[in-house]
């Protein structure tokens, strides 16, 4: 495939974009989560920065930006540097194979809405949400304190674990759709999205997403009321900042996933295709928000307890039945 | 443990999580109970110690005869004066300081006076960037109303010969001559 001006424009310029939409859709994560948080506890929320509070990420990056960066004295200070963005790139990298509409035609070619159609699609997301490990091992490690170190000692082994069930609740995603390519799937829910099909392999794969996303009720690894504030306990400033801002951007991609696997994409009728798209992944943040205003958090046995003798033994449960569907159908 | 029981436990569990999901759901469309406390004051009770005002008797005049009594019963010295008196022997302060900073809002200064000159007040006291803000001047303090007891006048009861001569307040009698009562 040979490159002209138009295609590098066109690819720097749908980068570009997707930046500015993830980044500014993460913003908003934290204000939308705020806001809704403060309704469920009948508070009201922040309300102060612009009409409704709705200037208040920007405030929040002066903040963060303004504040002192502090790097420990004993902390290993090139990893500590280092794990913040171990943290968020992952993250958002996982944008980057993710169709966000329907293909457009602009100057005389067929325009993909995603960065690239890579034909490993899903294990590519896979890796990478295991390579996410390395920022929080890191991050606690390098601190070089005892409570960042519990916490990400607990935030490997929980997200290893939930590793699991998340990718085997999507093997029957892959069987269905007989591909892992993303696009393919979203072209094989054409008819009917997957939760029809696969209810309970949704469910598993919403509760490893709240386990990968590290959210309540799995926030073991920053617990604040055991271990101060968890892997980022000795971060300060914009390091904090981008440990920060990589959880909501992984919630965004992990919502954007479930929708993509399992609720059709940008499938949908009447509304354009990227307006579906957006309107399924604020569902499902929503849904992560709603979860984390309702349930306490579980205590460490318990998290492992519903990791490996609960969800991947269902996963697999999942994986032959649908088998013996595919079979008999 | 079986594997019907673990069903089982598994539905309720579930049942839990989703009630638990419909009452937060539910709070959601309430009507939230913030107070937005600068723009909107919550109304404190009548007797609630928020603040410290210097009250006028019924005529209009100031209470205050700058006693000092206020300011020794404060238990952290934040209030403070200088006594002065006008021409016909009456007392006043000519100037007087609270020091909001420090101020407990205990009430003691309140207590103490006899003159029912200070008084505690409902409304609080804004917060403020600058600590010399909070120092409140005679002119900050006083207030146009009679405070708590309306109808009190200090000199009508006591005041020696200061605005009526000495014995002719009601329920005074005129002072005796001590000569008199000599054996």
């Amino acid at each position: 495939m040979t490159w002209n001006a138009v295609d590098i424009a066109l690819m720097l310029g749908k980068i570009v974009a997707l930046y500015a939409i993830i980044l500014t859709f993460a913003a908003y994560l934290v204000l939308a989560e705020r806001r809704i948080l403060a309704w469920m506890q009948d508070r009201i929320g922040p309300n102060r920065v612009g009409p409704f509070g709705l200037m208040q990420p920007l405030a929040d990056v002066i903040k963060m930006l303004t504040k002192e960066d502090m790097i420990p004295k004993a902390a290993d200070r090139l990893l500590f540097s280092l794990a913040p963005a171990m943290a968020a790139i992952p993250a958002i990298l996982t944008f980057s194979v993710v169709p966000l509409g329907a293909p457009l035609h602009l100057f005389g070619r067929e325009v993909a809405l995603q960065i690239t159609d890579l034909d490993v699609g899903v294990l590519f997301f896979l890796a990478l949400s295991a390579i996410a490990v390395y920022g929080i091992a890191l991050g606690g490690w390098a601190s070089n304190s005892k409570y960042a170190l519990l916490g990400s000692i607990r935030g490997l082994s929980q997200l290893i674990s939930y590793e699991l069930s998340m990718g085997l609740s999507l093997v029957p995603v892959v069987m269905l759709s007989k591909s892992f390519r993303l696009s393919d799937i979203v072209n094989a829910q054409a008819d009917m999205p997957f939760i029809v099909y696969q209810p309970l392999a949704f469910v598993i794969f919403l509760v490893s997403i709240f386990a990968e996303c590290r959210r309540i009720p799995f926030d073991l690894p920053e617990a604040e009321g055991e271990l101060v504030a968890g892997f980022h306990s000795e971060y300060s400033g914009m390091r904090f900042g981008l440990f920060f801002v990589g959880e909501y951007i992984n919630i965004i991609a992990l919502s954007a996933l479930a929708s993509l696997f399992f609720l059709g994409g940008w499938r949908g009728p009447l509304l354009p295709p990227i307006v579906w798209f957006f309107l399924k992944v604020f569902v499902i943040a929503f849904l992560f928000i709603w979860v984390r205003g309702t349930l306490p958090r579980l205590r460490y046995d318990q998290l492992m307890h519903l990791g490996w003798k609960f969800l991947t033994p269902l996963a697999l449960l999942n994986i032959l039945a649908t088998g013996w569907w595919l079979a008999l159908r | 443990m079986s594997i019907l029981s673990d069903i089982k436990e598994t539905v309720t569990g579930i049942g839990g999580i989703l009630t638990g999901l419909s009452i937060t759901l539910r709070h959601i469309f309430r009507k939230p109970a913030t107070v937005q406390f600068p723009e909107e004051k919550r109304p404190m009770p009548e007797r609630f110690r928020g603040s410290i005002v210097l009250t006028r008797d019924p005529d209009g005049a100031e209470r205050c005869v700058a006693c000092y009594l206020c300011s020794g019963a404060c238990p952290v010295d934040c209030i403070s004066m200088a006594a002065a008196e006008a021409e016909n022997g009456r007392r006043y302060a000519a100037w007087f300081r609270i020091n909001f900073a420090r101020c407990i809002l205990c009430g003691l200064c309140a207590e103490a006076c006899p003159t029912l000159a200070i008084q505690m007040a409902p409304e609080m006291i804004p917060s403020k960037r600058q600590v010399i803000d909070w120092v409140y001047e005679k002119e900050d303090l006083l207030i146009d109303g009679t405070g708590k007891d309306p109808n009190y006048n200090f000199y009508r009861h006591a005041g020696i010969g200061v605005v009526s001569p000495r014995g002719g307040n009601p329920g005074e009698q005129p002072p005796v001559d001590v000569r008199t009562l000599l054996p």
